[in-house]
């Protein structure tokens, strides 16, 4: 194997490093996300890999919007109907069997697919296969489905890479054997698990991966047995880019950032020898080694990609937009493929056909009973309401706050018991003094917002900008969920607390403004309810800047305010 | 018969498979919720278990109904003279999260209906859970509809169908198991409240037991009929002892006094409805079988305390308190006066 010049990076080796692995034991590694943009780097990983693969291991393309019966197979309905006889399709999970499949545009795939491409992965039928996911998200939220990256060992991030061209394969059909038969002692073990808990990876297929990996990088180098270096690798390569924190050097510091604390030294018992003492200086020889190693940069990332592990699971959106196939209020049918998920309207399909019968018994003399195409399905059609979600931001802060809270959680009450007919939901946002907190996530339960609304303290400054930024942070969860969301602001627009804590009113009122413009930009609706005595004041500044509508109301009570955001909220539904 | 993964292989995570094996003494328990990270072990549990407990005996219908209980075949059973009847492993059934309703509950068999005109019911996910387990991974994040369509069926026993000109009603009891992350989604109350037990899967901290995990894992690995082996003894006297405590079951005392002090417990922790009661007396019971116990003491109720009440205390999201640290207290509370 050569390298092409002097481009080798430490990142473009592991990537190179990470082809060789999976190529040589694809379906037990699970395989590889490759996190970039389309491009050349790119293609020339996909090209050297195909090189290093062997020609008896398929590498199949799948586009992220695949069908489900063309992953799982099925009944080929359209050949089944031409010749009248069950014909059967293969799907690509059998297809790859022994190989990979290549899967694109990974970051939107959805949910309910990732979730059998999984399944598959671990249903342990035939050889099983591997996965090559090409993930092109730019968002830090835009991120392949946790529920396959947990099945993959490995993750490229291809912007830190430079070309693969050039790259001369080896063979590695027999890398895999030698693997299996190598002996590993349970020092490395120990320290691979060691080092993994450390870093807070706390899943234990990473850790599986690991070991695995280690053994293949033995069998590469041809040693005769795993070495620290090895577990050193495996460590880089599969646990460094899940770690949820990387404990610093310095002892001290691990225990404070680290949720779970780092294992106790297991006490030295007197049947396990000497493996036991070794374990945690190992585990810290392989996190020094993982920390120097690390692509500088991504340190600071680490705190940001748990945020990241916490947001994916918004991705459930794509499959709440897809179930509107599925539900809702039946509004006719339309002509459709009933393996796209959606059901078949039996009557309306026969229907469709009736007319052609004559026809088609003269081209197809041979056949009986009805003759239906793939032109006569209908499918149902539902039309699905798109949920509504009022998001209340109330000023807790000085001395109106305690009325207004009442006011506030009043109209939280309306609304969620009218709600409750519509299955729109409901949000509280709470600022006051420096910050502005949630007390409420989106909910449909009005005991649990009686509940989490109990007792609400008030008083102190006005954190304005903040908590337009947690509402339009919010705003955004909720869209991305499929549904609507709509910001009810309850202030008298005085900001008085900037952004990071300070008490500047000018400084405020300026960021708060800019905040408002930025909301505008999202559109998401906006209804301020003015609460000072003078309604061409601030407030009504704000809602023009957030384009939003003012409504002066200083004695808010909680049925107009309640009426107000229903009447909002019923527009808002008209027009989306 | 593929093998599986020996559950007394399993290191770690005691509290999830005294869970499962008490739902396998008493399947009116009421199935089973398990919450926590991932790749954990608890799907390899649940598929364990299944191939622990010995096989039933089930006639050859799509159902595999139980042929020595009339009242829970399907019709098509019931009016037969003769049945034939085969030897089966338990089933697990996996629900992937983006199932239609269509293959959960069961639809018309449109190969049969359009090629040959025959109108047949091609039977559901829920059919071939019948009398065995379903597994719902990241329950959290099931499909609204999906959900409520297995609580119905699994309170009833029983899927009805009717559709498309079938009306189809056949036996579906299962104990429904799942899993989940709540950071990811929360699950609804009225959800929560229908799973008999939950328990808190957590990875296991000490880097002794992990691998330990691990190097069994990979030896199961690297030669499953030779690990298999390894371990069927201990499978073996852990059915034997599963078989018994399902025979004791019936005979299981539950003293009144104990029964005082799991309402109390109950009261004190203003758990919603009498579903929790119901579910910590079956419970212990269970545990007492499985135990060889004649009786339900007062440490039964401690311990189960957790496990069966634990997903049904009202939550308060301003309180940051654990419900388990709440049982705890309520525990010591209601025993210590």
């Amino acid at each position: 194997m050569t390298m092409d010049g002097a481009s080798d990076t430490v990142a473009t080796i592991h990537a190179v490093l990470v082809c060789r692995l999976l190529a040589s034991d694809p379906s037990a590694l699970g395989g590889v996300v490759l996190r970039g943009p389309a491009g050349p780097v790119r293609d020339s990983w996909i090209a050297m890999f195909r090189g290093f693969l062997p020609k008896s291991r398929p590498l199949l393309k799948v586009p992220h919007h695949v069908a489900n019966d063309r992953l799982l197979g099925g009944l080929d309905v359209a050949a089944t109907l031409a010749s009248g006889k069950p014909i059967a399709e293969r799907g690509l999970f059998a297809d790859a069997d022994g190989g990979l499949l290549h899967l694109l545009s990974s970051e939107r795939l959805s949910l309910d697919k990732a979730s059998y491409v999984a399944a598959a992965m671990e249903s342990g039928i035939g050889q099983g296969f591997g996965l090559v996911a090409c993930d092109e998200g730019m968002e830090d939220d835009e991120v392949t489905p946790t529920i396959l990256t947990e099945r993959l060992a490995f993750r490229i991030n291809l912007e830190q890479c430079q070309s693969f061209d050039g790259i001369d394969p080896d063979d590695l059909s027999d890398v895999a054997r030698r693997a299996a038969d190598l002996p590993m002692a349970d020092q490395l073990l120990a320290g691979l698990s060691g080092t993994a808990l450390r870093m807070g990876v706390l899943s234990l297929r990473p850790l599986i991966f690991a070991v695995r990996v280690a053994r293949l990088i033995a069998a590469l180098d041809e040693a005769d047995e795993v070495r620290e270096e090895d577990a050193i690798m495996a460590a880089n390569l599969v646990l460094a880019h899940r770690a949820r924190f990387m404990p610093q050097s310095d002892e001290e510091e691990t225990n404070e950032e680290a949720p779970p604390p780092p294992p106790k030294e297991p006490p030295p018992e007197d049947e396990q020898e000497p493996s036991n003492p070794t374990e945690g200086e190992l585990a810290e020889v392989i996190l020094e080694a993982v920390r120097q190693a690390l692509p500088p940069g991504l340190l600071e990332q680490l705190d940001h990609a748990s945020r990241i592990q916490k947001s994916a699971k918004t991705g459930a959106g794509s499959l709440s937009q897809k179930a509107g196939k599925m539900r809702g209020r039946p509004a006719g049918t339309k002509r459709g493929d009933p393996r796209q998920g959606a059901r078949l309207n039996l009557i309306e399909t026969l229907r469709t056909a009736a007319p052609w019968q004559k026809l088609r018994r003269k081209t197809q003399p041979e056949r009986t009973g009805i003759l239906v195409s793939k032109d006569d399905f209908r499918v149902n059609r539902y039309k699905q309401k798109r949920e509504t979600t009022a998001i209340f931001v109330v000023d807790a802060s000085g001395s109106a706050a305690i009325r207004r809270m009442a006011e506030a959680k009043g109209a939280v009450e309306y609304i969620l018991a009218d709600c409750y007919v519509r299955r729109d939901r409901v949000a509280l946002i709470a600022f006051r003094g420096k910050v502005a907190e949630i007390l409420l996530p989106p909910t449909r339960s009005l005991q649990r917002a009686r509940r989490s609304l109990a007792d609400l303290p008030g008083g102190g400054g006005t954190p304005l900008a903040a908590a337009i930024d947690s509402s339009m942070l919010m705003a955004e969860q909720v869209r991305r969920s499929g549904g609507t969301p709509i910001i009810v602001f309850l202030t008298d627009g005085r900001a008085n607390i900037t952004r990071d804590g300070t008490a500047d009113r000018p400084r405020a009122a300026a960021e708060s403004d800019e905040a408002a413009k930025a909301l505008r930009l999202t559109g998401v609706q906006a209804l301020m309810i003015d609460l000072s005595e003078n309604r061409d004041g601030v407030a009504k500044k704000l809602a023009a800047s957030m384009g939003g509508i003012h409504l002066p109301l200083p004695y808010a009570d909680a049925a107009r305010i309640s009426h107000n955001v229903s009447l909002a909220m019923k527009s808002q539904r008209g027009s989306s | 018969m593929s093998l599986r993964f020996p559950f007394s292989a399993i290191a770690g995570q005691d509290e999830l498979k005294l869970a499962l094996l008490l739902t396998a003494v008493d399947p009116m328990i009421g199935g089973l919720l398990a919450l926590g990270d991932r790749g954990t072990g608890k799907s390899t549990a649940v598929r364990a278990l299944a191939a622990l407990l010995p096989d039933i005996k089930a006639t050859t219908c799509a159902y595999h109904c139980d042929p020595a209980s009339p009242q829970t075949m399907c019709d098509a059973c019931r009016s037969e003279a003769k049945l034939k009847t085969r030897a089966l492993q338990i089933p697990v059934v996996d629900l992937p999260l983006g199932a239609t309703e269509d293959r959960v509950i069961g639809a018309l068999n449109l190969e049969r209906a359009l090629a040959h005109g025959e109108k047949a019911f091609e039977p559901g996910l829920l059919a071939s859970a019948n009398r065995g387990y379903l597994y719902v991974d990241e329950v959290n994040l099931l499909e609204d509809h999906i959900v409520d369509l297995l609580l119905d069926v699994a309170a009833s026993g029983e899927n009805v169908v009717e559709r498309e000109g079938l009306s189809v009603r056949h036996p579906a009891r299962f104990v429904l198991v799942g899993s989940g992350n709540p950071e990811e989604g929360e699950l609804r109350p009225q959800l929560l409240d229908r799973f008999g037990l939950s328990v808190d899967v957590r990875t296991p901290g000490e880097v002794k037991i992990w691998v330990e995990i691990v190097k069994r894992r990979l030896a199961y690995e690297a030669n499953p009929q030779a690990f298999v082996a390894e371990w069927a003894d201990k499978d073996a006297a852990l059915q034997r002892k599963l078989v018994a405590a399902r025979k004791r079951l019936n005979a299981v005392a539950m003293p009144d006094a104990v029964m005082d002090r799991a309402a109390e417990l109950c009261i004190h922790l203003k758990t919603d409805g009498i579903r929790g009661q119901l579910t910590l007396m079956r419970v212990t019971r269970a545990l007492a079988a499985y135990e060889g116990k004649s009786e339900v003491t007062e440490d039964h109720l401690k311990r189960m305390a957790g496990p069966a009440l634990r997903h049904r205390l009202r939550r308060n999201p301003l309180d940051e308190t654990g419900s388990g640290t709440r049982i705890d207290r309520a525990v010591s509370e209601v025993f210590g006066a």
